[in-house]
């Protein structure tokens, strides 16, 4: 019992770690023509529309509880004099709205993905192994939830996090994470697995999330002999000098005035 | 999906397959997004000719803004073509929508791309583009789009759909204009005054002082003696009968056409009238069986004016023109009456009726100045000795007809590959890994291992 709690909390997430930096780093440099969402709106976009936003919207404020629940220490909101009370009510309150969210949304993507024909056809492997995995950290994170709101008797705060962030002291503290209980031990596997996935399936794309955007501007130029520059998203060129005095587009014009030839 | 239509294809396996009997096998439809027998309802050019009439016509939005009643008569109609491409735009709205900064406009020839590499399929190019000519492939979920073949421009030869147009309507050539013009341009606050805002944005290339200031910012030299040769020049800045498509939709767009003269000439010798004389020509254009307001809708959002100017030049032309085919005198009125002279109306002619591959299609190859992140006076980079602009016989002048090789990679001199490899070493292969089974090692998954380097 003893190897086991070692080998899954103290050495398991170091190589998901490493499979994670390091197969996002190869996906990038080989295979950057395969970074996309591979939408599959094409195919289907009436359920999409709706449950696409709602899974991606949960699940970015879960995303957002779960840096402010594993990252910040319980000592600093003490400090701050948020009353654990305050804190818990809260966490219940955005977090599980954004979870429930996030469940019902990607229920409905599952069911699509598996009803529509036309979707079912176009998923990859990837994504059917990636479907169960994220269903799994969604479920159990949500159970952990509610129920640990419920009974009051476990403050991951001061087990999970604890442990999440001796991850990065390098000194993981084993035991932390295996008095816990069982929904947390199985949300925080799946959640590696969700990890260890994310090179390979089209999760690369969260990668993407387009910030440069916010700052470009609104057309991109460039020059035919520059080089994809590593930067990811944002343009590069821009409205540059380079373009300044003339620029030259070989126009095309059309003439359809065939009826004069006939 | 629906709003298009479900690519097809045939069970062609059937014809030979289908077990002997007495019927003869027929290869019936499937689809080709889900592999299901599907029956065909619509696809490409579907709605071609007469095929959409009905459905379409109620819908036309341009018809819908045009007040003379458009009659429909079947026995009457005509079939009139407008063939799109992707305009290139001066101010693409598809490279303002893209989220990843994967659409861009190449500064050296205004082709707007897209970086295959760099596309995460936002998909927000396909409804920013006013033209719809951006397409999301299903496939690979990446947008695709006219690439203006710019292959073949880069080689000085024009675009596939303009060599292979069996009218040689199509013409090419290159247009120098003043980029920080274009803004104030696309904002004038008329939809009708978008025309002449554009136009205000070109510039003249036989001017000494645009030659010398676009030659200052390094447009090469031959690439202003091609914008003097320049049919598209000529058609839009000079004898003025180009016009551009919807520029209301404020991109600036880049194809320009020229408005048909529908067949009037019959028309008016039915009435008994001289079909082919100027004034009788001038006279019918406003009863054109396509009428001008419904042109003025597609090429000058609603501005009758250029339009008819422009139907008047084509008109006059042609009764000059019938007047010499015919050896009277010449009618310097004629040419007069729409603001040219005889010389530019047979100018105009050659150009529109005559014109030689040569003269329709004038493309500069590629760039030999400065291109890139090297800075000036590196001359080109790829075409020196064993560069990868030079093809594996050393002659770079044919470049474009001898095999494909991966595309030339930026102003860097990059090695010649070892005998039989094509990828320069050091340069990253892509290897997609969902299409990996699992077994054996994908080629360029990993750096090659020593010994495999030779
Ligand atoms: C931060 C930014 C993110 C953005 C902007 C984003 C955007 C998108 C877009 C545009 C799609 C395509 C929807 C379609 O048309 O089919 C998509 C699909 C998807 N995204 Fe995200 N995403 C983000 C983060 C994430 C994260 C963090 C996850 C999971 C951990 C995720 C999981 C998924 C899944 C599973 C799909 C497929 C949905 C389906 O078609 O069944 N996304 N995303
Ligand atoms: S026509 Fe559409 S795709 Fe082409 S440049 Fe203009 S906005 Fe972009």
């Amino acid at each position: 019992m003893k190897h086991l709690n070692i080998t899954l909390w103290g050495v398991l997430p170091y190589l998901v770690l490493l499979l994670f930096v390091a197969g996002s780093a190869w996906r990038y440099r080989y295979d950057r023509f395969g970074i996309t969402t591979r939408s599959s709106q094409l195919h289907e976009s009436r359920l999409l529309r709706v449950a696409s936003p709602l899974f991606h919207v949960g699940l970015l404020l879960v995303v957002g509880g779960h840096v402010i629940g594993l990252v910040v220490p319980e000592s600093l909101t003490e400090r701050l004099m948020i009353p654990e009370s305050a804190y818990r009510a809260n966490a219940l309150a955005v977090g599980g709205t954004a979870g429930l969210a996030a469940v019902a949304g990607l229920a409905v993507l599952v069911w699509r993905r598996l009803r529509t024909r036309a979707v079912r056809i176009s998923s990859r492997p990837s994504d059917r192994a990636l479907y169960p995995v994220l269903a799994v950290v969604l479920v159990a994170g949500l159970v952990a939830t509610l129920a640990g709101s419920r009974s009051g008797d476990y403050d991951y705060r001061l087990g999970v996090s604890v442990w999440f962030r001796s991850l990065f002291a390098l000194d993981p503290d084993v035991t932390a994470m295996s008095d816990a209980p069982l929904t947390f031990q199985i949300h925080t596997l799946a959640g590696m697995a969700l990890f260890a996935l994310w090179p390979f399936s089209r999760l690369m794309h969260a990668f993407a999330a387009p910030v440069g955007y916010l700052v470009r501007p609104y057309v991109v130029y460039r020059s035919r002999g520059s080089r994809v520059d590593p930067g990811p998203g944002s343009g590069n060129g821009g409205r540059s000098g380079s373009a300044r005095a003339a620029g030259r587009p070989a126009a095309a014009s059309h003439a359809f005035d065939g009826q004069r030839r006939g | 999906m629906d709003d298009y239509y479900e690519p097809w294809t045939y069970d062609y396996e059937n014809l030979t397959a289908a077990p002997l009997g007495d019927d003869v096998p027929t290869a019936p439809p499937r689809s080709l997004v889900d592999g299901r027998p599907t029956a065909v309802t619509g696809g490409p050019n579907w709605d071609d000719d007469l095929g959409g009439g009905p459905a379409h016509l109620a819908g036309d939005p341009v018809l819908r803004k045009v007040s003379d009643d458009v009659r429909l008569e079947y026995e009457n109609a005509f079939m009139f073509y407008l063939p799109r491409i992707c305009e290139h735009c001066l101010n693409p709205s598809c490279v303002a929508a893209c989220p990843s900064g994967a659409i861009y406009k190449r500064i050296e020839d205004g082709i707007v791309l897209v970086d295959q590499d760099r596309c995460r399929g936002w998909r927000m190019c396909v409804s920013g583009c006013p033209y719809k000519k951006i397409y999301f492939n299903h496939r690979t979920g990446k947008a695709e789009k006219c690439t203006f073949c710019y292959p073949r421009i880069e080689a000085g030869e024009p675009t596939v759909c303009s060599e292979t147009c069996v009218g040689r309507l199509r013409y090419l050539g290159v247009i120098l204009y003043d980029p920080d013009l274009v803004g104030e341009a696309a904002s004038v606050e008329d939809d009708r005054d978008l025309y002449r805002a554009q136009l205000g944005c070109f510039l003249d290339p036989d001017d000494p002082d645009v030659a010398a200031a676009a030659e200052a910012s390094g447009v090469p030299h031959d690439w202003i003696t091609a914008a003097r040769r320049s049919p598209v020049h000529a058609l839009i800045n000079r004898y003025r009968v180009a016009l551009p498509l919807h520029p209301e939709y404020r991109t600036m767009p880049m194809v320009w056409y020229i408005p048909p003269l529908s067949p009037i000439v019959d028309a008016l010798a039915g009435t008994g009238n001289d079909g082919e004389d100027a004034g009788n020509l001038f006279g019918a254009i406003d009863s054109l069986r396509i009428p001008v307001s419904y042109l003025a809708e597609l090429f000058t959002a609603g501005d009758p004016e250029p339009v008819r100017d422009s139907l008047r030049r084509l008109a006059a032309m042609r009764a000059h023109m019938r007047r010499a085919n015919l050896g009277e005198p010449e009618d310097p009125g004629i040419a007069r009456s729409v603001g040219m002279d005889t010389a530019e109306m047979q100018r105009m002619y050659r150009l529109l009726a005559l014109a030689k591959y040569e003269e329709r299609y004038v493309i500069p190859t590629a760039y030999s100045a400065a291109s890139g992140t090297g800075g000036d006076g590196c001359g080109c980079s790829l075409d020196t000795p064993g560069g990868p602009g030079m093809m594996p016989d050393g002659s770079s002048a044919d470049a474009f007809h001898a095999p494909p090789k991966p595309p030339p990679q930026a102003a860097e001199p990059v090695h010649a590959a070892g005998p039989g490899g094509d990828d320069p070493p050091g340069r990253p292969r892509r290897v997609n890994l969902l299409n990996w089974n699992g077994h054996g090692r994908p080629d360029g998954l990993f750096p090659p291992r020593p010994q495999e380097e030779t």
